[in-house]
């Protein structure tokens, strides 16, 4: 029966091509708006690090003097603090993030240096966040204590310097400072650039520089810090520091520490061991307070940050509505189209049809509009997308249709299409047969 | 027009009235708002932001570090682009309007209060108020007297020494009017860090170079300190002039020193245009999904008359049949598509009203002014006339002869 259906359905969108076409229009359009939206809150919204996020935690201390408990502590960590905890290693993994803006200068002559952005981090980084490695690998511990001149670069930045060629042990030069070239990482986007998240709650929901690449360059951290002195930018400080750049000693915060912790039931402790740091330091007259320490995890870290910018939550809601929209529309034209062909289904009981066969004939129509509107609502999201990548915005590169959403698309074009076929196809099964014999 | 009759038939064809309304009154709720959205984000984009934009050109270069050379280095370029023709003003300054990054700072009134009065942004850089073609309204402009260099400041606020710290400050005429409301603001002070400032002089309008709050935008105050980090503004003597002075002034930097990296070079018109980059493709977003909107609606209020009139072919008939004319059956339609217009603007006002408030409470948006309702309905009127036009004049074509056939 279902093939006899699918012809009736063809047969009966051929007879009012205008009808048709404003129906799978409707639906298009609808779907295309919605899931280009939908995309982008999809690959915005999702976790960076699926099946490891929730073993990835966040510290806070508070060393603001002006700080109260009942406040949020400030969002990063001042020099002491960070090291402190990350020197005592009580998690499984833990690494301090910092970033500043170098001059990198190229090995071969002529090429003029450009200012880029430098990552510095303790080892941990690579293996705690599944930092995948073409060449190379990461440093090692040693490294990081012996401060050595070393670098993990980006596959971007291997192309565009090596021409993609295995680079290690070659060198690049850091400021002043050449480093040896230990590993080059496979292309590596995350979503958002979760390590570097912060201060989101002053961003006014403009937070779209959080979906930023990843920086070309990674050196150890304390590498960093001497190779790039003087340059290093602070989250907030409660008072002029001594020398704008040098922030060892400042009165400033403006470093991260992240941990891994594996089993679910040591977090406890080591939530208690941050609010004893937060104790101890207090009763040394370091802290003023101690009672708002924090350890969110990597998901609650992005949601405090409300990562997902509110123009992409305020397109999403909109394009929702205007599907909503286009489907109320499309009940209104399946109901005239349904209708309209009363004699015939009239015609159809009167010989025997059930009202379930006249009901499954009508929504076999509804769901082949919703497919065909639903391959042209797939073209336009992926016009939509193509947009959205010539926008200028710091997510622009990742908005791609993925395999989850393209099914999603026609998943949604059809389920639309059946929904508001119900109530047509409900009344047109409901005609009564002798009225529209008596007047054919 | 008699319109209970249409209301008789109305109430016998609930379902598609009902769809009609809710159409109406869901484009009526979001038109309605994106509407008010785009009007906020295009007021936001005109920012007025009291420097003289079109003359004005801005570099930055990479900076060079604590070098001790780095005063007279500023000196020679600063001398070299003034030295470009059609350069009017030069100035070294520490951030600009649209510059996106900005050093900003709380203010007291008075150093005992535990909390700031307001946070406002600093600007400086020498001869800076005529390179930024700022306009003066009270006071005057910084003198050679009341600058400090940067790091002596720096230095001097580590080792708490008053002495070399600026006490001359200029600040806007908002900033001033929430400091001290109706009273001039010349010679009051403001503390900084705990050390008074006097201001010496206002100006019209400055915005700041990040703006998080829109009722915080023109903040700003001007401190007598000379810069040495390679951000230059240059204001040139005509809008014409400034491509070919942007390009003379690199190559007389590169010239200086072939080594520095530049970072930025612009003219504070692009600037504007990426500041507002967001703004703009928000509401170019919003407009398309508006005209989208209206479009799908009148078509469905088209498809919908149609077979209305379709459906009731035999009725018209009879009608005309009865002496009825082709503008009574006219009419008849468009009176009844301005019923359910206005039933479903009705419902569409108060669901906008609704998402506005939810607006108001996720996106801080303020309330929907009083005038979008009646321009809204009138707008929505007019698209429903329209579109029913064509069924309309389909029905008045029916001829009566229809009633006397099949019955």
């Amino acid at each position: 029966m279902f093939g006899y259906y699918l012809d009736l359905a063809f047969h009966s969108l051929r007879r009012n091509k205008v009808l048709t076409v404003l129906m799978v229009l409707a639906i298009a359009v609808g779907i295309g708006a919605s899931m280009t939206t939908l995309t982008v809150v999809h690959l915005l919204a999702g976790d960076p690090l699926p099946g490891r996020s929730q073993a990835i935690f966040y510290p806070q201390v508070d060393a603001d003097p002006k700080g109260k408990d009942a406040n949020e502590p400030l969002d990063m960590l001042d020099y002491r603090s960070a090291v402190d905890l990350w020197s005592a290693r009580r998690a499984d993994r833990q690494a301090l993030v910092v970033q500043s803006q170098v001059r990198l200068n190229t090995a071969e002559a002529g090429k003029p240096p450009v200012m880029t952005m430098m990552l510095s981090a303790t080892t941990d980084f690579f293996s705690m966040f599944n930092v995948p490695f073409r060449y190379g690998g990461p440093w090692s511990a040693q490294d990081d204590a012996a401060r050595a001149r070393v670098v993990v670069i980006t596959d971007d930045l291997n192309q565009k310097l090596f021409n993609g060629e295995n680079s290690v042990g070659r060198t690049l030069r850091l400021r002043d400072s050449d480093v040896r070239i230990v590993g080059v990482l496979k292309p590596w986007r995350p979503s958002p650039q979760f390590y570097a998240v912060r201060g989101g709650r002053f961003a006014g929901g403009d937070t779209s520089d959080f979906y930023t690449k990843p920086e070309d360059v990674i050196t150890p951290f304390f590498t960093g810090l001497e190779v790039n002195d003087g340059n290093f930018q602070q989250f907030t400080c409660w008072q002029m520091p001594d020398r704008p750049g040098h922030l060892q000693n400042a009165p400033c915060v403006w470093l991260a520490l992240w941990v891994q912790i594996n089993d679910a039931t040591k977090v406890a402790a080591y939530r208690r061991y941050v609010a004893d740091y937060a104790a101890q330091q207090q009763a040394a007259g370091r802290f003023t307070h101690s009672g708002n320490t924090r350890l969110r995890d990597l998901m609650g870290w992005l949601d405090y940050n409300g990562v997902l910018p509110s123009n992409v939550r305020l397109q999403a809601w909109l394009a929702v509505a205007f599907l909503g929209i286009c489907l109320v529309n499309m009940v209104g034209l399946l109901l005239a189209k349904f209708l309209r062909r009363s004699g015939e289904i009239g015609l159809r009981r009167a010989l025997g049809a059930s009202r379930v066969a006249v009901f499954m004939q009508f929504m076999v129509e509804s769901g082949l509009i919703g497919l065909i509107g639903g391959a042209f609502g797939w073209l336009l999201t992926l016009a939509g997308l193509w947009f959205i990548r010539q926008q200028p915005v710091a997510y622009a590169d990742l908005a791609r249709l993925d395999v989850p959403m393209f099914m999603l698309t026609f998943l949604a074009a059809i389920s639309a299409s059946l929904l508001a076929g119900m109530l047509p196809a409900v009344r047109a099964c409901r005609v009564v047969p002798a009225w529209q014999l008596k007047t054919l | 027009m008699d319109i209970l009759p249409i209301l008789s038939t109305l109430r016998r064809h609930k379902i598609t009235a009902f769809l009609v309304i809710i159409e109406i009154a869901l484009t009526c709720a979001i038109v309605c708002n994106a509407v008010f959205i785009i009007n906020q984000r295009l007021d936001r984009m005109s920012m007025e932001s009291g420097v003289d934009e079109h003359r004005m050109l801005h570099i930055q270069l990479a900076d060079i570090g604590d070098t001790k050379d780095k005063k007279s280095r500023t000196l020679t370029d600063l001398a070299a682009l003034r030295e470009i023709p059609g350069v009017a003003e030069v100035s070294s300054v520490m951030q600009v309007p649209f510059g996106n990054s900005s050093s900003n700072s709380g203010i007291k009134l008075d150093p005992k209060q535990k909390l700031s009065t307001l946070n406002a942004t600093m600007y400086s850089g020498e001869n800076l108020v005529p390179a930024f073609g700022l306009q003066l309204v009270a006071g005057r402009d910084l003198q050679p007297d009341d600058f400090r260099d940067f790091d002596e400041v720096v230095r001097g606020a580590a080792a708490k020494d008053a002495k070399s710290l600026p006490h001359t400050v200029i600040i806007t005429q908002n900033m001033a009017n929430r400091l001290w409301p109706g009273q001039p603001a010349l010679g009051k002070q403001i503390y900084l860090l705990d050390y008074p400032m006097t201001v010496v002089g206002v100006v019209k309008e400055l915005i700041r170079p990040s703006i998080w709050d829109d009722s915080a935008k023109s903040y700003s105050m001007i401190f007598p300190m000379r810069m040495a980090r390679g951000e230059y503004v240059i204001r040139t003597k005509t809008p014409e002039d400034r491509e070919r002075v942007l390009a003379a002034a690199l190559t007389k930097l590169k010239e200086i020193n072939p080594h520095r990296v530049v970072l930025k070079k612009h003219t504070f018109d692009d600037m504007r245009h990426d500041f507002f980059q967001n703004d703009r493709a928000m509401a170019g977003l919003l407009i398309g999904v508006c005209v989208a909107l209206l479009i799908v609606t009148a078509l469905g209020i088209v498809g919908l008359g149609s077979f209305w009139v379709a459906q009731r072919r035999r009725q018209i008939g009879v009608r005309r049949a009865l002496g009825a004319t082709r503008s009574n059956i006219l009419r008849y339609f468009q009176t009844e598509n301005f019923l359910l217009a206005t039933i479903g603007i009705g419902v569409g006002m108060v669901m906008a009203y609704g998402i506005n408030l939810l607006l108001m409470v996720h996106y801080e948006l303020p309330r929907l002014p009083g005038i979008y309702f009646p321009v809204g309905a009138v707008l929505l009127w007019i698209i429903g006339q329209l579109a029913v036009l064509g069924p309309a004049m389909r029905a008045a074509a029916v001829p009566p002869v229809v009633a006397t056939r099949s019955v």
